[in-house]
């Protein structure tokens, strides 16, 4: 029978690595993940898991070894943020290139400078054109849901892309909530074991890793993996559906809430959905017809899903903890791209907010969609919330 | 090199165990070596000093003898005309074995 853990984010997806028991975790510490990994590596230590954990010198190292693992033919997982991220950023593009289905939380933080250690998304940004599937999680639940389901994606013959399963650092990795933790053994069950079809421990069967690649075919690599992250589209709504039999909990491309009549709706992603959610039903009370989206899953960007559920909306607010300088704000841009076929349009909005760990309150959501609801909003024109003007 | 993207492995794996054989780096040469064997002396100064083995040499009894430039491999670097010690190696504008 699945339990009730009252535990913090981290522990919730380190719970989640421990069912997968991976073969390989190699990892650095980093606020605010450096929880994930010290309670794994107590379950390593206490003979939990038999994973071999590799306590490297820096992130890069960390996902060296991984692909050196993953090559190998090991089932692989690490967890980082921010600044960790964007040292392993180099190896971060290798990972997917060499399409090791490597697993990886990033407990989202702001990218320096100036130093900052709190929530913000600039770092999953920084990596989006990486090749690598993105989730968002909004709670405790969804990043040890995902975690799982993660590996089950990664792992598909046809996708073989690694897997970065974004939650918010310190609101959901440190935050103490309850989640449903499932079975061991349905878990166990439910990611199988990984065969990899090439190892370089299989010496019946001697490959080659990491060749140059040059103009010969470096092109035609970057095809397959555009195909791969094709195929991952295809393949997870079959994966939610699996998941549901197990757990119950029927996850989808995009969470939708009381979006149905909506005429205006709020777009963002990760834990600032929840304090939406609570600002939409504050507005429902008061009769305006608003709803919220929350992508859960935002590479491979689920594009004909969004084009559905807005098309013939009065008005779309995007809110990004993220900015991306002198260009759109990198969720509101693949929203508003999004939108350039449907037939009726509606208007648009584009809100930065909570940049650094800056708190998001419910009037500061509630400040976007007046904004909306009295039809001012400009697609062009970049707005803050709780920014000290 | 005429294999389109459905039909590679994919990540870039090579099925077989590594080697650099098939990969043929001569096609970067502008200018090749040509030798004059009535000069060449066997000394084999040019067969140590080629960056890329392009250079083959073989016993002959006790000594070395000077074998065939390799062109798959051999990129025109001039190495082996600037160390021969009587001068019977000469760089040709590779335009002129079109």
């Amino acid at each position: 029978m699945p339990v009730k853990l009252t535990v913090t984010g981290a522990a919730a997806v380190a719970h989640a690595m421990r069912q997968i028991n991976p073969d390989v975790v190699a990892a650095y510490p980093i606020t605010p993940q450096t929880p994930i990994v010290e309670y794994f590596a107590s379950f390593v230590s206490d003979g939990i898991v038999d994973t071999v954990l590799v306590p490297v010198e820096s992130e890069h190292s960390a996902m060296s070894a991984l692909i050196g693992a993953a090559a190998a033919g090991a089932r692989t997982m690490t967890a980082t943020a921010a600044n960790g991220l964007a040292l392993m950023a180099e190896i971060v593009y290798i990972a997917a290139s060499y399409r090791l289905p490597i697993v990886m939380p990033v407990a989202n933080r702001a990218l320096s400078g100036p130093i900052n250690i709190h929530c913000d998304h600039s770092d999953a940004m920084l990596v989006r054109d990486s090749g690598w599937i993105q989730f968002f999680t909004e709670n405790h639940q969804e990043a040890y849901d995902f975690t799982i389901m993660a590996t089950k994606i990664a792992e598909k013959e046809n996708v073989l892309l690694p897997v970065m399963v974004n939650l918010d650092g310190f609101i959901t990795s440190h935050g103490v909530e309850s989640f449903e933790m499932l079975d061991d053994e349905v878990v166990r069950e439910f990611v199988g074991t990984w065969k990899p079809k090439y190892s370089l421990l299989d010496v019946e069967h001697p490959v080659t890793y990491g060749p140059l690649d040059l103009f010969d075919y470096y092109f035609e690599h970057h095809r397959q993996q555009e195909e791969a992250m094709k195929n991952a589209y295809k393949e997870l709504p079959g994966v939610f559906e699996e998941f549901a039999k197990i757990s119950g909990r029927k996850y989808d491309f995009l969470d939708l809430y009381k979006t149905e009549d909506a005429e205006h709706i709020m777009i963002v992603l990760n834990s600032t959905a929840s304090t939406a959610k609570y600002v939409v039903d504050e507005l429902r009370e008061e009769g305006k017809k608003v709803g919220l989206v929350k992508p859960q899953v935002f590479t491979p960007f689920p594009k004909k899903e969004i084009q559905q559920v807005l098309n013939g909306r009065k008005s779309v607010v995007v809110l990004d903890r993220a900015m991306s300088f002198g260009k759109e704000a990198p969720l509101y841009s693949l929203i508003k791209s999004s939108l350039y076929e449907i037939a009726s349009k509606p208007s648009l909005g584009s809100y930065i907010y909570g940049l650094g760990g800056r708190d998001v309150t419910p009037e500061m959501l509630r400040q976007a969609f007046e904004d909306a609801l009295k039809g001012n909003l400009i697609a062009d024109e970049q707005r803050y919330l709780g920014l000290r003007e | 090199m005429n294999n389109g993207w459905k039909d590679i492995p994919i990540g870039g794996v090579i099925d077989k165990p590594a080697t650099a054989r098939r990969y043929k780096t001569g096609e970067w040469r502008i200018q090749r070596p040509v030798i004059d064997r009535e000069k060449c002396t066997n000394c084999m100064q040019c067969w140590l000093y080629c960056p890329d083995m392009a250079i083959s040499g073989s016993l002959d009894g006790k000594r070395m003898k000077l074998g065939e430039f390799n062109m798959d491999y051999c990129k025109g670097c001039g190495v082996c005309a600037a160390v021969c010690p009587v001068s019977a190696i000469e760089m040709k504008p590779e335009s002129e074995f079109i």
